[in-house]
C-alpha cells in the first residue's frame, strides 16, 4: 500500500510537469501533503503516539491546508496570472521528468542496502531534482516557491524511510518545513507582492557585476 | 555557561527587538558583547569541556570564537556609527541590533557544536537573522538581495538535512544512531561508504551557501552587498568561518577513511573553480564592496585548497581564515567611511581618496596589502605554506595554474584600490565633503597588525591550539 502511494506521489510529479495553471500546482501540492498524510500513517508504526499525532498533522495541516491556503491567498492578493509561463514547451517538461526518474532509479539500482526501501529513494530524489528543474524553469517568483515546497516534500519522504529508527530526523525536517516556508511565504512574498508589481523574475536581476 | 550565554543572547535579542529608548538599545548590545567576552574567556579556561551534551569547547570551537567575539567588538562600534549617522529610526535600529546580536550567538553556538545536527539548527538561524540585517534599507534592491539570499540559503539548508539524512543511513550500517563527530570519527570503519559519499557531496554543497564556494556563493555577495557595511563585514568573515566549521568537522570524519582522496578530489575541485569564478568577476566588478566580497570568495577557494592539499594545509588553511577575518573585517569597517566621503560604491564615481580621508586611506592600503598576501602581511605566511602544501602534494600544474589566477586579481584588486586612492574622480563636488575623524579608523589598524602579529610571529599557544585542531587529521 505505501508502495502504491509513494508511485501515486510520483505520478503528481509529471502531472505537474504538464500542468498550465498556477492553481493546479497548488491542488497538487494539497494533494502531496494528502498523500503524505496515508505514508506516514502506514509506514512510522514503531514510534511513540504522540510524536506521530505531531507528525501527521503537520502533513495535513500545513502542508495540504496551510500552504495552500495561503499560496492561493498570495495569487489573489498580488493579482498574479494563472498562467505558470514556462521557459519551454510541456512536452519537453514531461521528456525532462522521465528522464529524472529514470536516472534516478538507475542510480537506485546501483546500491545495495537492506535497510532502506528503493521506492523511497526513487521518489525523494526525483522529487529532489523535479523540484529544482521546476525552479530553473518557470518564470514567476511563485512558482520558484512552489518548486522549493516540491523539494521539502521530497526531503519529507526521505525522511520518512528512515523515520522508524530516527524519529528525531522527522521532526528535524519538519522543523526545517515550517521554518524555511514561514521565512519565504510569510515575509518576503508578502513584501516582494508589495514592491514588485508584476511578480517576476526579471526584475530580480539588478544586483549585478557589469 | 553555554545555557546561560544562549539564553542571555535571546533575552537580550527579545528585549532589544522590542526596545525604543536609545541609550537603553545601546547599553543593552554593550552588555550582549560584555557577555560574549565573558563566555568566550570561559571556554578558555574550560578547555575540551563539553557541556549540554551537544557543545563541546574544542580548540577549532574555541579559536574561532575567540576571532568572533574580537570582531564583534568594533562590528558594533561601527554598527552605532553607522545608525547614528544615517538618522535611523528607533523600530529599524532595534531591528538591525536584534538580528545582530542573534546573529552572532548563532554563530558561537554552530562553532562550539560537537553535533551535526547542532551546527544544522544553528546555520538556520543565521540566515533568519543575516536576511533582516540584509533588508536592512527597506528597498528595491536590498528586497531582490534578501530574496535570493533567503531563498537560496533555503535551498542549501535543505541539502545539509538530505545529507545529514544520509549520513544516518551511512550510520545505521554501525548500528548506531548518534550523528556526534565524534560518534561517527569512532565509528568510521563501519560507514556505509556509497551513502557516506553521497552524505558529503550534499553536506558540502549546502555549506557552500555560507562558506562562499561555487556552487552555491552566489547568494553571500548580494547580502554582502546590500548588508550595512559591519554587517556585511560579519557575513565575509566569521559567517564563512561557520561554514568551513561545518564542512571542516564532518571532513575529518571522511578523511579517516578510504574515501579521503575521493574527498580531496571533491573538495579542489570546487576550490579551484571558486578561484576561477572569483578572478573572473574580479576583473569585471565596479562596486567596491562587491569587489572586497569577491576577494572572500578567492581567499576561502586558496583554504579549500589547503585542506584538499593536506599536509601543512590542514594547519594553513586554519590560519588562513581567522588572518582573513580580521583583515576582511577591516575593510568592510572602513568601507562606510569611504561611502560617506562619496555617496557611491561605482569605481567610476569615487577617486583620489587620500585627500579627504587621509587615516581612512591608510587603512584601505593597508588592507589592500593584507588581502593580496604581500609582506609584511599575515596571510603571506598561510597562504605561502598552502603554496606548499600543494607542491608537496605533487599538485605542479595546478599551483603554476592557480599563481596565475592570483596575479589576475592582484593586478584587478590594485588597479581599482589605486584608483580610488590616487586618481580623482571625474565630476565630482568635493565643497562639502564629511570629515571623519581618524578615531573611526582605530579598530581597523588594530584589526590589521592582529593579522601581522598572528602570522608573522604567532605566540605559542596560538601555534598549539592550531596543531589541537588539526591533529586527528592524517597527516
Amino acid at each position: 500500500m505505501i508502495h502504491v502511494l509513494l508511485i501515486t506521489f510520483l505520478i503528481t510529479l509529471f502531472y505537474m510537469a504538464i500542468a498550465n495553471r498556477l492553481m493546479t500546482y497548488i491542488k497538487v501540492l494539497a494533494l502531496q501533503g494528502v498523500i503524505l498524510f496515508f505514508v506516514v500513517f502506514l509506514q512510522l508504526n514503531k514510534i511513540d503516539t504522540l510524536n506521530l499525532i505531531f507528525i501527521l498533522l503537520e502533513t495535513i495541516v500545513f502542508k495540504s491546508l496551510a500552504v495552500p491556503i495561503f499560496l492561493g491567498y498570495l495569487l489573489k492578493r498580488n493579482n498574479i496570472t494563472r498562467e505558470a509561463e514556462p521557459f519551454l514547451p510541456n512536452f519537453v517538461s514531461l521528456v525532462i521528468t522521465t528522464f529524472i526518474v529514470v536516472i534516478t532509479i538507475l542510480i537506485s539500482n546501483t546500491i545495495k542496502d537492506d535497510n532502506l526501501d528503493k521506492i523511497f529513494f526513487v521518489v525523494a530524489l526525483s522529487t529532489l531534482f523535479f523540484g529544482l528543474y521546476l525552479i530553473a524553469t518557470r518564470r514567476k517568483i511563485i512558482t520558484h516557491v512552489m518548486g522549493y515546497m516540491v523539494i521539502e516534500n521530497g526531503v519529507f519522504v526521505l525522511s520518512l524511510a528512515i523515520g522508524n529508527e530516527m524519529p528525531m530526523l522527522v521532526n528535524l525536517g519538519i522543523m526545517l518545513d515550517i521554518f524555511a516556508s514561514v521565512l519565504i511565504l510569510g515575509i518576503f512574498l508578502n513584501k516582494i507582492g508589495d514592491v514588485f508589481k508584476d511578480v517576476d523574475v526579471d526584475q530580480l536581476s539588478n544586483l549585478k557585476d557589469y | 555557561m553555554i545555557g546561560v550565554y544562549l539564553l542571555g543572547a535571546v533575552a537580550i535579542a527579545i528585549i532589544l527587538f522590542f526596545s525604543r529608548n536609545k541609550i537603553f538599545v545601546y547599553s543593552l548590545a554593550g552588555l550582549f558583547v560584555v557577555l560574549q567576552s565573558l563566555f568566550t574567556i570561559y571556554t578558555c579556561f574550560h578547555y575540551d569541556a563539553t557541556e549540554l551534551i551537544y557543545f563541546s569547547y574544542d580548540s577549532l570551537g574555541v579559536i574561532l570564537l575567540i576571532t568572533l567575539s574580537i570582531i564583534a567588538i568594533p562590528a558594533f562600534i561601527h554598527s552605532y556609527i553607522y545608525i547614528e549617522n544615517h538618522h535611523e529610526n528607533p523600530p529599524t535600529r532595534a531591528i538591525y541590533l536584534a538580528s545582530m546580536v542573534l546573529l552572532i550567538m548563532a554563530i558561537s553556538a554552530g562553532y562550539l557544536s560537537n553535533h551535526i545536527a547542532v551546527t544544522w539548527i544553528f546555520t538556520e538561524i543565521t540566515t533568519l537573522s543575516a536576511s533582516a540585517l540584509i533588508y536592512h534599507h527597506r528597498n528595491k534592491l536590498a528586497l531582490e538581495g534578501t530574496w535570493k539570499y533567503v531563498f537560496i540559503c533555503a535551498i542549501s539548508i535543505t541539502f545539509i538535512f538530505i545529507g545529514i539524512l544520509f549520513l544516518s543511513l551511512s550510520l545505521q550500517h554501525a548500528g548506531s544512531d548518534d550523528l556526534s563527530f565524534r560518534n561517527l570519527l569512532a565509528r568510521r570503519a563501519e560507514l556505509n561508504p556509497v551513502w557516506l559519499r553521497m552524505a558529503f557531496l550534499f553536506i558540502f554543497t549546502g555549506f557552500t551557501a555560507k562558506l562562499g564556494l561555487v556552487p552555491m556563493f552566489t547568494a553571500g555577495i548580494d547580502a554582502k552587498d546590500k548588508a550595512p557595511a559591519p554587517a556585511g563585514a560579519l557575513f565575509a568573515t566569521v559567517l564563512m568561518n561557520l561554514g568551513f566549521v561545518g564542512i571542516f568537522r564532518f571532513y575529518i570524519v571522511i578523511a579517516n577513511t578510504p574515501l579521503l582522496h575521493w574527498a580531496q578530489l571533491v573538495v579542489g575541485s570546487a576550490a579551484f573553480l571558486s578561484l576561477f569564478v572569483s578572478t573572473v568577476y574580479m576583473l569585471k566588478v565596479k562596486n567596491i564592496k562587491r569587489m572586497f566580497a569577491y576577494s572572500g570568495i578567492e581567499h576561502m577557494g586558496i583554504v579549500m585548497l589547503g585542506v584538499a592539499a593536506g599536509g601543512i594545509g590542514y594547519y594553513a588553511a586554519i590560519l588562513h581564515i581567522i588572518l582573513h577575518a580580521f583583515v576582511k573585517s577591516s575593510l568592510f569597517f572602513q568601507f562606510n567611511q569611504l561611502y560617506r566621503v562619496f555617496q557611491d560604491k561605482s569605481i567610476y564615481h569615487i577617486g583620489n581618496y587620500f585627500k579627504y580621508n587621509t587615516t581612512g586611506a591608510m587603512v584601505l592600503l593597508l588592507g589592500f596589502i593584507s588581502a593580496t598576501a604581500m609582506p609584511p602581511s599575515g596571510l603571506f605566511v598561510s597562504e605561502f605554506l598552502i603554496f606548499k602544501s600543494l607542491f608537496d602534494a605533487g599538485q605542479i600544474i595546478l599551483l603554476i595554474v592557480v599563481l596565475l589566477l592570483l596575479t589576475m586579481i592582484i593586478w584587478a584588486f590594485g588597479k581599482n584600490i589605486f584608483k580610488v586612492l590616487f586618481v580623482p574622480a571625474v565630476g565630482f563636488d568635493d565643497s562639502n565633503v564629511e570629515k571623519i575623524s581618524p578615531w573611526e579608523s582605530l579598530s581597523q589598524f588594530i584589526l590589521l597588525a592582529t593579522a601581522v602579529y598572528l602570522g608573522l610571529n604567532p605566540p605559542a599557544i596560538f601555534v598549539q591550539m592550531l596543531n589541537e585542531s588539526v591533529k586527528l587529521l592524517p597527516m
